[in-house]
């Protein structure tokens, strides 16, 4: 499966914020990919410096395996986004905004075309209306329009359900679906919200002060089962070693100085107590944490300090 | 050259010679001219004025007697002495009377000529004074000098050719004082303060203008619509 | 490159404030025209009363030609507002508008976006003058006739031949053409710091008010500064008007008084235009795209 989208040690410094902090992920093909985190926590400057409109202070930013500063011309003809709020050039019509972000993107359409994809974001009876008589409803509709007319093979959405109402919000996660499952797009979506984005995402990351939290699967980080546990060991360092010699290397999550952090199902609780015990650890507490849901809720739902996780 | 032609035409006609010889030859100067009904002609105008840039024009010049005179310039715009006409011509008309005093000989690009000083009898004139240099053999008025109370004193200055059997003169040179010209740079919206190079600063101070019409081509007598002078 | 121009050509001329400024000037030349129509002799004789004391002017002095002189000297203080509405607006206006971003991720490059926008308002500039001239110019020349050019000037007059002022017209629109094309450079330049375009359009504006009025000032102190203003060199076009005399005084038809200011001038304003456009181009790359 090619890596759509790989990004590695991203820093961005602003005068005295460092908005995004030493951030890596990776997007496959197929992909859809579920950004999180609050609002503030740097979502919105890494995906501005993955649309160019940002200079990462320093890391690597790789598109359809090539570098962005190098190959940006190439990479973005391939690239669709909607960024923040949808705006386009009131003073002109749904279709003649189309036309020409098509023409921006590189291609020029026929005027099927163009209304296909107005049909597709259900905006083709109002193709000839100005985009001053729009909805916000409808400007985003218009806004995914524009970021798939030149038919990108990757979407970028930086939080596309702001200030829609519900019905709004379904319509947009109705149109991410049919185009990750029926265009077979890959798509970046980011969000505050969680119950968006565990709807629509396969994976998902998570980030907060400009650093990543966590990053996995959808279905596994989702999973109510799931959880994180946290151990205190006599010599941490030891019982990292053991551990990512045996078969839970794989659960292990990320490591703090005073604690060793492994993502398992509730059920393997006491099949990891009886190997730590077997591989010598000496335990001093072994501790579930919340599930993630909980985790991420905790996170976004106030400001309440987190620790901060590294790899 | 309107006004020399007024003011020779007029005077002469106008005037009671008194100066018993010289009544005479204004007499048979006035003769000649009155040959003349009317006359349209062709020439270049140069207007050399200190604060005028001028390009040498084409003008047609129209006249007919007793006093009709209009000048035309290609292209619509000409600069003239002030009142070099009208002043002069007016006041000729309505003034009777004239002294006629001989005031000696002079040479006039190397032809003789006899001074002759015309004075209006009227109080009222504009003009102060005529001073004509009339080419005797010829019967010419190679010369002009009009004092006026308000406009200052003008020089005419006429060379002949062809139509010399007329009266009409090939070339006039008027002559005449100027004042200062200035407007405010705001007025003129100039921003630049940019001084005139010297050699043109020292032209400006000339204070002496001319204006010189050289006729190339006269239609004589020919006959001209009154109206055409409206 | 040739689609990002077309496209924002596109955008300048769907845009309903494109048009206040070719309202506004045809509104302005109109009005004077039909004044000076009505009530043209008057104006005339004001403008003929006697010059020095000594000459006086004999002709119909208010033809088209000098109608169209006296409406470029009033508007060409004016249309720098015209011209930074559209100039101060191209970078600001699509951050306040939130276009600029989507505008940033496309497959071009910044230089080449800047070089479209600020051509692209090069040629609304041009268009701007090219309305100013059929309007003041040749309007003027249908209504008013032509004839020969009388200008006076703060220390002599000018007399120009009737066939010797189109010519020159068409030097002094070209001239002004590049000086409009230097304002729009500034507001060019202003508007890739700000997020709305009032901010943009007023600085442009109050910096051509400033240097204009430093310009005027006739403060010795003040004079050493005014070859380094571009708004001294803004109204080099002027000097089309000004003809070279020969030893006889006589004004040579076809001459100008002085060439070499209007090329001095000239070279002055191409030097603001690259420096503002490649300062525009410099900043902008650099720049983090937050709007």
């Amino acid at each position: 499966m090619q890596q759509i989208v790989s990004v590695k040690g991203l820093t961005k410094q602003f005068k005295n914020l460092t908005a995004v902090n030493n951030l890596s992920f990776s997007v496959n093909e197929g992909d859809v990919y579920g950004f999180l985190g609050q609002n503030g926590a740097g979502k919105s400057t890494s995906i501005r410096m993955m649309l160019t409109l940002i200079e990462p202070s320093s890391g690597q930013i790789e598109l359809f395996g090539m570098d962005l500063a190098r190959h940006r011309r190439e990479i973005l003809r391939n690239v669709g986004a909607v960024i923040e709020k949808p705006d386009v050039y009131k003073y002109l019509s749904a279709y003649e905004n189309l036309e020409l972000f098509a023409r921006l993107s590189g291609i020029k359409p026929s005027k099927k075309i163009l209304m296909d994809q107005l049909e597709m974001v259900g905006l083709a009876g109002r193709a000839n209306d100005r985009v001053k008589t729009f909805s916000q409803g409808m400007k985003q509709r218009l806004g995914i329009g524009i970021a798939l007319v030149h038919n990108p093979q990757l979407i970028v959405l930086d939080e596309p359900t702001n200030g829609l109402d519900p019905q709004g919000i379904a319509d947009i996660r109705n149109l991410i679906l049919h185009l990750s499952r029926d265009l077979k797009k890959t798509i970046v979506v980011s969000s505050h919200l969680l119950s968006e984005i565990e709807q629509v995402a396969t994976r998902v990351l998570i980030i907060d002060k400009g650093q990543k939290l966590v990053e996995g699967n959808a279905a596994e980080l989702f999973d109510p089962a799931q959880t994180i546990v946290e151990l205190q060991t006599m010599d941490n360092a030891f019982a990292l070693t053991q551990l990512k010699a045996s078969p839970w290397s794989a659960y292990l999550q990320a490591q703090r100085n005073t604690a060793i952090l492994l993502k398992l199902n509730r059920t393997e609780i006491p099949s990891l107590h009886s190997d730590l015990a077997a591989m010598q650890i000496q335990l001093l507490s072994l501790q579930p944490r919340h599930s993630l849901e909980d985790f991420f809720l905790q996170i976004t739902s106030g400001n309440q300090h987190v620790d901060t996780y590294t790899n | 050259m309107r006004s020399f032609l007024f003011i020779v035409a007029l005077l002469i006609s106008y005037s009671s010679i008194q100066a018993q010889d010289m009544t005479a030859l204004v007499t048979k100067v006035k003769a000649k001219l009155d040959q003349v009904n009317d006359y349209e002609a062709e020439g270049n105008m140069k207007t050399d004025v200190s604060f005028i840039k001028a390009p040498i024009g084409k003008v047609k010049v129209y006249f007919k007697k007793p006093n009709k005179f209009r000048l035309k310039k290609e292209g619509g715009i000409s600069l003239l002495p002030k009142g070099g006409v009208s002043v002069n011509m007016s006041t000729i008309i309505t003034t009777s009377d004239f002294v006629a005093l001989a005031a000696g000989e002079a040479v006039i690009d190397g032809f003789k000529t006899k001074i002759v000083k015309l004075l209006p009898s009227n109080e009222a004139s504009e003009i102060v004074i005529t001073t004509l240099y009339i080419d005797e053999p010829n019967l010419l008025v190679r010369k002009a000098i009009t004092t006026t109370k308000e406009n200052g004193t003008y020089e005419m200055q006429m060379s002949y050719g062809a139509y010399a059997n007329y009266g009409l003169p090939q070339k006039v040179v008027f002559s005449f004082n100027t004042k200062d010209y200035k407007l405010p740079k705001g007025i003129t919206l100039e921003f630049d303060d940019n001084e005139k190079p010297l050699s043109e600063a020292q032209k400006l101070k000339n204070k002496k203008g001319r204006v010189e019409i050289t006729y190339s081509n006269y239609v004589v007598n020919k006959g001209i619509a009154d109206s055409f002078f409206k | 490159m040739w689609t990002l121009i077309q496209i924002e050509l596109y955008k300048i001329f769907r845009r309903p404030r494109t048009y206040i400024a070719f309202i506004a000037v045809a509104a302005l030349i109109i009005i004077i025209q039909f004044g000076l129509k009505l009530d043209g002799k008057s104006y005339a004789d004001f403008l003929m009363k006697d010059i020095g004391g000594t000459m006086e002017i004999d002709g119909n002095i208010l033809n088209g030609y000098l109608i169209c002189y006296i409406m470029l000297q009033l508007l060409l203080v004016h249309v720098p507002l015209l011209v930074a509405l559209i100039a101060a607006d191209m970078i600001s206006g699509e951050a306040n508008m939130g276009t600029l971003r989507l505008l940033i991720s496309k497959p071009f490059s910044r230089t080449e976006l800047l070089l479209a926008k600020f051509f692209a308002s090069t040629v609304y500039t041009l268009l701007l003058l090219v309305w100013l001239a059929i309007l003041a110019l040749f309007l003027s020349m249908w209504i008013f006739g032509t004839g020969d050019m009388f200008l006076m000037k703060s220390s002599y007059v000018v007399l120009l031949s009737e066939n010797d002022v189109f010519w020159r017209y068409t030097g002094a629109f070209v001239f002004a053409a590049l000086a409009m094309v230097t304002v729009a450079a500034l507001g060019f330049f202003l508007s890739i710091f700000a997020e709305n375009s009032i901010g943009p359009i007023v600085a442009t504006m109050s910096v051509i008010v400033f240097f204009t009025i430093l310009s005027t000032l006739n403060i010795p102190i003040f004079n050493a500064l005014k070859p380094y203003l571009f708004t001294t060199h803004m109204i080099s076009w002027k000097e089309f008007f000004d003809i070279q005399v020969n030893d006889a005084n006589e004004a040579i038809v076809g001459s100008i008084q002085h060439p070499q200011k209007i090329v001095n001038s000239a070279l002055v304003l191409v030097l603001h235009i690259i420096g503002f456009v490649g300062g525009s181009i410099w900043i902008f790359k650099k720049k983090d795209v937050l709007s």
